[in-house]
């Protein structure tokens, strides 16, 4: 178009209108997605047909079960035990305080609740990614919250708090601390082991790599059985680690190894030129990594991170080898009384423990996408 | 870097010696390296004096010597020729052949599973999708100790003993004592037979490797050519030797089945609640490495009128493969691992028999777990060299 111009001459103009071109076919409506979707060939009818027959065959029963035939409201057993009875709701109703709480004194049970809000709370001011002050968050969450955490579950007898001794935590609470204890460990302990296999001294390169690859091979089962049975031997008898400090150990040094692998990751993906840039400028190797290099990592990681802690969420379940009453452990044991007995108190018990922990995982699965999705867009734009 | 060593230099010759901790990288460097391992090592040897004086005190045996000793206690399912006056040693070999069994069966069905659903997440029909979808977020998001429990006490140990046990095809059943299938038993005459079917392997693969080219002959001549090398040894050799190998069917006796191959229950949760979870994930490494495939290669093999299987097998599935490989083997190692929860159903594995039984009885701690680690540790460390070496293959493919 600009060369007519450029040569003096007028440029082409066409005289009149150009005539009408076709219109874009319309969008196709639902049924025709649908009908191109479920039945484009004869293979897909197949398809369609077949699945179509498995969810008849799955769903309804599935439906009577957790639903439609379900006991909510039962004194005991009895009604779940009649034929037919589906689902035994009544049963968690009833187990519900053990299986949040374990053994922990209903008078103290408050203190659980405000641990476990706090937690929360600066979880949730730590994931939103938008939130005011999210440095004062992440030191609140890192130093104060495990000895708030601390103080308020085990007890401080000067503070008015009586102590409550290990073996009577259990269910759901004991779980989430574990969680919590392996994401406030290993998330500083997992970027000083990255950082540390990274390093240019070959001894510390060295005993990092290796910490990091022996966890990551083994399985956590042995690492649990190693921390119950092997710490205790580390020191002199009288001062045997607590039987849910052990585990906590344990989970927290393996989780660390999987973290760091996740932000060795992100510190790969730091180009040479910051650093180079940050030393050009004068600055100390540690206020590089502090400042320049590990912001940017973490950020690259998030969703590696919340991964890894989904898998540590699944993971917690394993503590009950050492005799920790965890959640699935409460289950087990409450799905074994004898008042509640009947051929469907197993089956509603993981039902609802698999509900709870997909509630879980799903949403941090989902949020871990949603991240993603961002820092995508971020590095788009 | 080299301003700072010139920098450095400059100092070293006006400074007294021991500033030049200050100013010498190398120094530095070295000196730190020096006290890493000091502190490592001592706190390595520090533990270890510790742990061998605790041991001794508490009257803990601190070597292997206890490896030969009789273990005492049965175990419900072996490989190979155990009795309770079997060794310890004797024991932990069980146990390692039983978790290799549960991890080989496992293997095998994850993966097939595993790519079905990974390929049904990506199929065009939407229920399909939403199907494979479903499965996998629901099996992905449940933890593996909750799936194994649930097929052992809700599904498995409920079912009907065996005068009323569920009766499959081929004569297999289903009872609360487990899965019993059709043993096969190998005749006399197999010898022969299977030396016929390895004759006509090596003459397949020989065929194969002659045949392979352009110039070769076409598509159906060289399979007519392949599955005849493959069958005819064999089936020439039955007609001369007899059928080599008879089904024994399980029958039920007054009180349970006899004959026949029985898989435990805690064997069958296991194997269900392993490929069920793994492949969940291998669906995901499998969408994965197809959808990094780019999609002008699906397009391209469209536009040569290659149908949807073929498309599958000859263009998505070998370039994907070299991103899927890489992922499936941490899957694999994964599983392996995994297959440690059999302690929770009490399936004889090694972790249930050497870091369970063994370890209580004996209560030699240390050298249990290490020795139980060390097995997991060498496993993985073989099957990332194994893939690596395989990658490297597949990687030469690559223009």
């Amino acid at each position: 178009m600009a060369g007519g111009v450029a040569g003096g001459e007028p440029p082409f103009l066409r005289a009149g209108h150009a005539a009408e071109g076709r219109a874009p076919p319309p969008p196709p409506g639902l049924a025709a997605t649908l009908r191109k979707n479920l039945l484009g060939s004869w293979g897909s009818c197949l398809i369609t047909l077949t699945g179509l027959a498995l969810i008849g065959l799955a769903l309804p029963p599935l439906l009577r079960f957790l639903v439609l035939d379900a006991v909510f409201i039962a004194p005991d057993g009895a009604a779940c035990r009649a034929p037919g009875a589906g689902a035994c709701w009544a049963f968690i109703a009833a187990k519900l305080p053990y299986l949040v709480y374990g053994a922990y004194p209903l008078g103290e049970r408050w203190r659980v609740d405000t641990t476990l809000v706090l937690g929360g709370v600066l979880i949730v001011w730590l994931l939103w990614l938008d939130a005011p002050w999210r440095r004062a968050a992440t030191i609140l969450f890192f130093v104060a919250f495990p000895l708030a955490a601390f103080v308020l579950l085990y007890g401080a007898p000067p503070l008015g708090l009586v102590r409550v001794e290990t073996n009577l935590w259990g269910g759901i609470f004991v779980s989430l601390l574990v969680a919590l204890v392996g994401i406030v460990v290993s998330l500083p302990l997992g970027i000083l082991l990255a950082l540390g296999r990274r390093s240019r001294l070959p001894v510390l390169s060295l005993a990092c790599t290796s910490f990091i690859e022996i966890l990551r091979g083994v399985p956590m089962i042995t690492v649990l059985f190693m921390a119950n049975t092997m710490l205790p031997l580390f020191v002199p008898e009288t001062l045997a680690p607590d039987r849910l400090l052990r585990p906590l150990i344990g989970v927290a040094l393996f989780a660390s190894a999987y973290m760091a692998e996740v932000v060795r990751g992100g510190l790969q993906a730091i180009p040479a030129g910051q650093i180079e840039a940050a030393q050009a400028l004068g600055l100390h190797m540690l206020t590089i990594q502090r400042r320049i290099v590990l912001p940017q990592a973490l950020r690259h990681v998030v969703p590696g991170i919340v991964n890894t802690f989904i898998g540590l969420f699944k993971d917690t379940t394993l503590v009950a080898v050492v005799g920790i009453f965890d959640f699935l452990r409460t289950i087990e044991s409450a799905r074994l009384d004898p008042a509640w007995a009947g051929p469907t108190i197993s089956a509603t018990g993981y039902a609802f423990a698999a509900l709870f922990y997909f509630t879980f995982c799903f949403g941090m699965s989902r949020y871990s996408l949603f991240v993603e999705g961002r820092l995508a867009f971020g590095r788009r734009s | 870097m080299r301003r700072r060593s010139d920098e450095a230099a400059a100092h070293r010759r006006l400074a007294a010696p021991l500033s030049r901790l200050a100013t010498s990288p190398a120094l530095r460097r070295t000196l730190v390296q020096v006290a890493v391992a000091a502190v490592l090592g001592g706190l390595l040897v520090a533990a270890f004096l510790d742990v061998r004086s605790n041991m001794e005190a508490r009257g803990i045996p601190t070597g292997f010597g206890f490896l030969d000793d009789p273990a005492g206690f049965d175990i419900n399912q072996s490989l190979i020729a155990y009795s309770a006056t079997s060794t310890y040693g004797r024991a932990f070999l069980v146990g390692l052949l039983n978790t290799c069994l549960v991890a080989a069966i496992g293997l095998v069905l994850s993966t097939l599973l595993g790519f079905l659903v990974g390929i049904a997440r990506l199929s065009p029909n939407m229920l399909l999708r939403g199907l494979a979808s479903a499965y996998v977020e629901g099996l992905r998001n449940v933890p593996l100790l909750l799936q194994l429990l649930f097929w052992y006490n809700a599904v498995l140990r409920p079912l009907p003993p065996p005068s009323e046990a569920l009766l499959l095809p081929f004569g297999s059943a289903l009872t609360n004592r487990g899965l019993y299938l059709p043993a096969p038993i190998a005749a006399q005459s197999l010898a022969p037979v299977a030396l016929a079917a390895l004759l006509g392997m090596g003459v397949a693969f020989v065929l194969f490797r002659r045949m392979r080219g352009r110039h070769g002959p076409a598509q159906g001549v060289r399979v007519a050519v392949i599955a005849l090398a493959l069958v005819l040894p064999p089936v020439l050799a039955t007609a001369a030797f007899g059928w080599p190998v008879t089904f024994e069917r399980p029958e039920l006796g007054r009180f349970n089945y006899a004959g026949g191959l029985r898989l435990t229950p805690e064997l069958v949760a296991l194997v269900m609640g392993l490929s069920l979870y793994t492949a969940a994930f291998i669906a995901e490494v499998v969408r994965a490495g197809l959808e990094a495939v780019p999609r002008g290669q699906s397009e391209a093999a469209a536009a040569l009128g290659l149908d949807a299987s073929r498309t599958y097998r000859f263009v998505l599935i070998p370039q994907a493969m070299r991103l899927i490989v890489p992922l499936l083997t941490s899957q694999y190692l994964n599983l392996v691992k995994n297959s440690s929860l059999a302690v929770f159903v009490g399936y004889p594995d090694l972790v249930q028999v050497f870091a369970g039984t063994v370890l209580n009885q004996t209560g030699a701690a240390v050298q249990v777990v290490l020795v139980t680690m060390a097995v997991y540790l060498a496993i993985s460390l073989v099957a990332s060299a194994a893939m690596n070496l395989y990658n490297r293959r597949v990687a030469l493919v690559e223009r």
